[in-house]
């Protein structure tokens, strides 16, 4: 059989045999030394071969493996007929934010985890496959604004510009309404600027989708303190008729051992941001300095533990180590950047949990006190509970310490925003419907809500917020939602 | 972007600036703080106000050269415009009416106090006021001090004005003269807090201090401006910058505030190299139009 291009079609099972395409990338030894993205990307030729893999399912079950339904099918159709800047289009009416979610989502774990290929096979590579599809519409400038509507008259107030922002202010601008975006930083961004490392998400990519946006008539608001210069409620008195609030988990765990304030000891987010956002990499050229000694020990099993570990590599540290709690199985980090840190030499040291920094008398941290672990009876995580083994104590020497631990939500707007119902950890709590507060016109998404998450799932709360904003604004019940949802839900199936 | 509108020096290396920013200005309250950043190249420095304007929504800071931060920003003037100046930042400082207030400040300290001083003045305190400095030369904001309290008192380490001693010394002789006191307040270097916590201890008066620790981002996101509080870490970003002085870790904050002391000079000490180059080419560079 031969399609419309002349191309041999090839049988399901001849699709099936093809090996999964794995992505050109720097070489281990030549990228610690640099700041540049780990992958290089497909080529067009690797995007339509690995395209080919689809066997494209009559029902296919990666849709459901996404949090934001992106139609895979379709866009993985359209690569292997070489309409790169079609695919990217089809990606974009679910997803605002493609080629940021194809280099940080955890896909194993979504839409690969679900394709019908992974029980024999390798799953069809869809994060690569949405990654460069991103990256051609952008290099080839082809960066289409849609049509907007008419404008409505209505005006939003974003808070925070982090994944979830930036997908609530993109929806509701192609709406018609008017988003201000309000930043606490000097950059748009949020996570994605501060705290994912350029050599992972570069900081151009970012910068496009923001760009993107502000062609969508977005207006982005840098160095604003919502809840200090405003507060939600003069917000409202300022002619805002909904407020969204994406303001993260910004707020470092630390574990309360003893000598955690010793110098050299840093949170991730201080010293992710130190290096991303205030480009200490760099320094003395940019004025803002980081502190890599010899030996950094990371504390945590996340991506942001990977983040740091491998940055802590690119400045200069000998060894890198990861001490987690618990085992290797258990890590919440993707498995490209385990794998990825294994390339670059980081040291893991599993089932390892610190229980004191030592320091010397300038008070700078010089060795951490460990004790090891082994795994009981699964918590409330779901994940089997670390437990000390008593009289396991021992010594590792480090001059530095990230504590990645994870993130507390940020008081600064609950503490402001009377009548904001929070739950125990301090997470604003919302219609999961709607995403609309306890205060109505407040609406919340993303790790202000969910405690520390994924990108993916903040944008996806977005798209949630951004629909029920519209309802609110333009005055039509939320009841109808659920009936349309409904109707929807009837003409899928 | 932040327009300089006045900027002039108040004594060696330290400059003052007023700067354009119209909401802040309004919004800012006494006790908070400020996050300067000079231009894109540049770090977030935290800088306390030193005093506020919200009718014409200007904002005075104090800038004393000590790094390549400060000293490239006190190289500009009027005109110019800082990149970023974002706040107000922090708790505001715990105003009510105590009945005498002490408020203590030394160096580039003293500003910071002014607001302070004013806002427990206004709602019915008698405010006495102790600024000090290591000689007259440096004394800064003796008369905007003098308008903001009730009484000013004055000590220099040389003895060249006012009191021979330390701002503390001043304040022993209130205490031991019998005078009631029922609250302090004490902004400036880290061991002059120290002594004035030390003063206030045993006769158990009520004392703030108003911390100025290494910060980033100041809203509390990234926890560098850690500070150890009635023996719990606090952030001085979100919980401060004021805190009650007899319950802080002033040794751990001393230690805490040289952890880049390495970086600094390094980057200061080029940035004085570069200016001296450029001077010199600027000086040869009318010569050679003559030759």
């Amino acid at each position: 059989m031969v399609d419309k291009n002349g191309k041999k079609k090839l049988t399901t099972k001849e699709r099936m045999q093809i090996p999964r395409n794995p992505m050109p990338e720097q070489e281990p030894n030549d990228r610690i030394c640099n700041f540049d993205e780990v992958p290089y990307g497909y080529t067009p030729e690797l995007a339509m071969a690995e395209a080919e893999r689809c066997i494209m399912c009559p029902k296919p079950k990666c849709i459901s493996g996404c949090p934001v339904e992106v139609d895979i099918p379709a866009f993985i159709r359209m690569i292997s007929e070489g309409d790169f800047v079609g695919a990217a289009r089809k990606i974009k009416e679910t997803n605002a934010l493609p080629a940021i979610c194809g280099r940080v989502c955890p896909q194993e774990e979504q839409c690969e985890a679900v394709c019908v290929l992974v029980k024999k096979y390798k799953p069809v590579a869809i994060g690569y496959l949405e990654r460069f599809v991103a990256n051609f519409e952008r290099e080839h400038a082809e960066i289409r604004i849609p049509e907007l509507p008419p404008s409505t008259g209505k005006k939003i107030a974003v808070v925070g510009s982090g994944p979830a922002g930036l997908t609530v202010a993109a929806d509701l601008a192609q709406m018609g309404h008017k988003v201000i975006i309000f930043e606490a930083l000097h950059k748009p961004g949020g996570v994605l600027i501060y705290g994912i490392p350029e050599f992972r998400l570069p900081k151009k990519v970012v910068a496009a989708e923001v760009d993107y946006l502000r062609k969508l008539g977005v207006e982005v608001n840098t160095s604003y303190v919502v809840g200090k210069l405003d507060t939600v409620d003069e917000l409202f008195e300022m002619d805002f008729d909904a407020v969204f609030v994406g303001t993260g988990a910004g707020l470092p765990n630390f574990m309360r051992i003893e000598g955690e304030n010793l110098n050299g000891v840093y949170s991730a987010n201080e010293f992710l941001t130190r290096s991303n956002l205030m480009a200490a990499y760099d320094f003395p050229e940019h004025d803002t300095p980081i502190f890599v000694g010899k030996n950094v020990a990371v504390l945590g099993g996340g991506n942001t533990a990977m983040d740091s570990v491998r940055t802590s590599l690119r400045l200069g540290a000998q060894n890198g180590y990861i001490v987690y709690r618990r085992s290797r199985k258990e890590m919440p980090a993707r498995i490209e950047e385990i794998h990825h840190a294994e390339q670059e030499g980081v040291q893991f040291h599993f089932l390892t949990n610190p229980v004191r920094y030592i320091g010397n008398d300038e008070g700078w941290v010089t060795d951490m006190e460990c004790i090891k672990m082994e795994l009981g009876e699964p918590d409330a995580s779901g994940r089997r509970r670390p437990i000390p083994i008593e009289g396991s104590n021992f010594v590792i020497p480090v001059d530095t310490v990230v504590v990645a631990v994870g993130n507390s939500s940020n008081p600064l707007i609950p503490r402001t925003t009377p009548g904001l119902e929070t739950n125990k950890w301090g997470n604003i709590v919302v219609n999961e419907k709607t995403m609309m507060s306890s205060r109505p016109g407040i609406f919340a998404g993303g790790d202000i809500v969910t405690g520390g998450a994924t990108v993916i799932l903040a944008a996806g709360a977005g798209k949630v917020a951004a629909r029920a904003i519209h309802k609110y604004v333009m005055g039509i019940p939320f009841e109808e939602e659920k009936e349309e949802e409904k109707e929807e839900a009837t003409r899928g199936t | 972007m932040f327009e300089i509108i006045d900027k002039r020096e108040l004594c060696d290396k330290v400059y003052q600036f007023k700067i354009r920013a119209q909401h802040l200005a309004k919004k800012a309250k006494a006790g908070q703080f400020v996050i300067l950043r000079k231009d894109e190249m540049g770090e977030r420095v935290p800088m306390s106000i030193g005093g506020l304007d919200p009718a014409s929504g200007v904002l005075t800071v104090v800038i004393q050269e000590v790094g390549k931060t400060s000293a490239s920003m006190n190289r500009m003037k009027t005109g110019d415009h800082f990149a970023d100046v974002v706040g107000p930042l922090g708790i505001p400082s715990h105003i009510e009416k105590f009945g005498h207030c002490v408020c203590i400040g030394g160096g580039v300290g003293i500003p910071p106090i002014r607001p302070i001083a004013q806002a427990l003045k206004e709602i019915g305190n008698k405010v006495t006021t102790i600024i000090g400095s290591r000689t007259k030369d440096l004394l800064i904001f003796e008369q905007e001090l003098r308008e903001a309290s009730h009484e000013l008192l004055i000590s220099t380490d040389d003895g060249s004005y006012g009191t021979h001693g330390f701002v503390t010394t001043i304040l022993q002789k209130m205490i031991d003269d019998g005078g009631h006191i029922d609250m302090v307040i004490a902004i400036g270097p880290v061991p002059m807090m120290k002594a004035v916590v030390a003063t206030t201890r045993e006769p158990k008066i009520k004392t703030y201090v108003s911390l100025n620790p290494i910060m980033v981002d100041g809203t509390g996101m990234c926890g560098a401006c850690r500070v150890t509080v009635g023996g719990k870490t606090r952030f001085a970003c979100v919980d401060g910058p004021d805190f009650d002085g007899h319950e802080v870790d002033f040794d751990e904050m001393t230690k805490r505030m040289k952890m880049y002391v390495r970086y600094e000079k390094q980057a200061y000490d080029r940035f004085l190299q570069d200016e001296h180059c450029r001077l010199a080419k600027a000086a040869e560079a009318p010569k050679d139009k003559n030759a």
